[in-house]
């Protein structure tokens, strides 16, 4: 049987653990990683990790992190391209990544409008996000975002809280198979059954279920 | 492995194959056509603005969004849109406007003529697992008939239409393995269906709909069977890919989520599987309620 002197200390341990964690987290995401190129997060996703609409960098703040960890990775591996972020994820460790995917993840996230699914749409954008378009196997973007495109599980990340400029290069980088690190093409064979109208329209969509493309 | 899995299953349901699906009698789908000679029902734009288009909205609203709308009528976490793709509307996804102008129709599942009102209420009983259904008249059945009589506009009345049901899947050769689906499984299904088939939520309502547990359609409803369960995969799943799977993976992945337990058939018969299997099940496409799998009794229910 365990003392509770062992208990104690057993958890006054974990509790520095944790803090230590927090702590490498938050320190890759303002100040970089220990090994040279590791840059930090905030110089490119803003202090509050809402991203920079107009650069198009995206939101990072309130994503799961299982989602955020399995971007990194395949930043590093080479499934997912970007001149910019490889080089970075490279950079970071294995307990970096996880430090600080955990880290971002508990940040907060802006407040999506609810939208319920009884909500019929009014227009052409708002009809692909929330009923699809089955003449070409498109299911709703809700039906797997979840509703005002919130965010399902780590497999479908959140679509509200972000710029329309990052929804409309990630689909347009599906459409042209440069981004093709989805699970089973789940998404690169919807964008690329999308017009490049269509992206734009969808991306504006769910960019304005959040105040975020309001923000000075 | 596999030749003892199907050894095991030899002794029961793969020879239930060749058996009539029984509830389907009104249901045999004409052969598959080109979307071209498809059905079409009408656009939401073309919704007049009067008492009945606002009556179509309310079932449109209680069809994708039934769990939040009638909770009293919902004892799981579905919607009817979980089942009928695309509001209702998709061919080969039981749209409503195949179903609706079959109605009134003789079904074998409770012997009677029913009407499209006691046909939704059957609905409820089964695959939302919702307890008494809601009165023919009710706001509930009335708004669904209104809708589904709307997408059923310029149909012609008892004429299967191409696309209606969930056309049948021959079933494969060599029958079905249990072991070959949870591979399916794990692999095409998992990511939005979880791993143990328990849906996905947002806050407390699902995104991705349960496949078995609790809050899954029960026993009782045509899903449970295989072939249903087959046929409706292989035309709709993984959503957005209707088509991708074989024959054989729709069957093989369909048996997997079939054999896993859901809440008991309503119409169990003096709190017995076996006579509830005898009375109800026995006769009723390939389905392995009452039969022991992996020497577990499978159809005891869950709460």
């Amino acid at each position: 049987m365990m003392s509770l002197e062992r208990v104690l200390l057993g958890s006054a341990l974990l509790l520095m653990l944790g803090n230590a964690h927090a702590l490498e987290g938050q320190n890759v995401f303002t100040q970089g990683g220990s090994q040279p190129g590791a840059a930090p997060c905030v110089a490119c996703h803003g202090a509050d990790g809402l991203g920079l609409a107009a650069a198009g960098f995206p939101r990072l703040a309130g994503l799961p992190a299982g989602y955020l960890r399995k971007q990194l990775e395949d930043f590093k591996s080479g499934a997912r391209n970007s001149p910019v972020m490889q080089p970075l994820a490279n950079a970071l460790t294995q307990e970096e990544i996880n430090a600080v995917t955990r880290e971002l993840a508990a940040m907060p996230a802006p407040v999506a409008v609810s939208v319920h699914r009884s909500e019929m749409p009014t227009e052409a954008a708002q009809k692909i996000a929330l009923q699809g378009a089955w003449e070409r196997q498109i299911p709703a973007c809700v039906s797997c975002h979840g509703p005002a495109g919130v965010g399902v599980g780590d497999a479908f990340p959140p679509l509200a809280g972000q710029s329309a400029a990052y929804l409309a290069a990630q689909l347009n980088a599906w459409r042209s198979g440069t981004r093709h690190n989805d699970p089973n093409d789940l998404m690169g064979h919807i964008a690329k059954s999308l017009s490049a109208e269509e992206v734009q329209a969808v991306a504006t969509y769910f960019a304005s279920l959040s105040g975020q493309e309001a923000r000075p | 492995m596999k030749l003892l899995l199907l050894a095991t299953l030899a002794s029961v349901p793969v020879h239930a194959a060749t058996i009539a699906m029984e509830d389907q009698s009104q249901l045999q789908p004409v052969a598959r056509s080109t979307a071209a000679a498809q059905f079409q029902p009408p656009q939401e734009s073309e919704l007049p603005d009067n008492a009945y288009g606002k009556l179509v909205k309310q079932g449109y609203a209680l069809f994708v969004d039934t769990k939040r709308l009638a909770p009293q009528f919902v004892g799981n976490g579905l919607n009817c849109s979980n089942c009928h793709l695309d509001q209702g509307r998709l061919a080969n996804s039981a749209p409503l406007w195949g179903a609706y102008p079959m109605y009134p129709a003789y079904r074998k599942k409770n012997d009677k003529v029913n009407t499209f009102a006691e046909r939704l209420q059957g609905c409820f009983q089964f695959s939302m697992n919702g307890g008494t259904p809601p009165a023919a008249d009710s706001p509930e059945i009335t708004a669904l008939s209104v809708y589904a009589y709307w997408l059923a506009s310029k149909a012609p009345l008892g004429v299967e239409l191409p696309g209606r049901g969930y056309p049948d899947v021959p079933t494969p050769a060599k029958g079905y393995d249990l072991a070959q689906g949870a591979e399916v499984y794990k692999g095409q299904c998992a990511v939005c269906h979880g791993a143990e088939g328990q849906g996905q939520k947002v806050g407390d309502s699902y995104v991705m709909p349960p496949l078995w547990g609790k809050d899954s359609y029960n026993w009782g409803a045509g899903m449970h069977r295989i072939n249903t369960a087959a046929s409706f995969i292989k035309h709709n799943m993984p959503l957005g890919k209707g088509g991708s799977l074989t024959d054989q993976q729709a069957w093989d992945v369909a048996a997997y989520v079939n054999r896993h337990e859901r809440p008991q058939d309503p119409r169990l018969v003096e709190g017995s599987v076996e006579k509830t299997r005898l009375k109800f099940h026995a006769n009723d496409g390939v389905n392995l309620y009452g039969q022991t799998v992996d020497g577990v009794l499978i159809g005891q229910g869950i709460r």
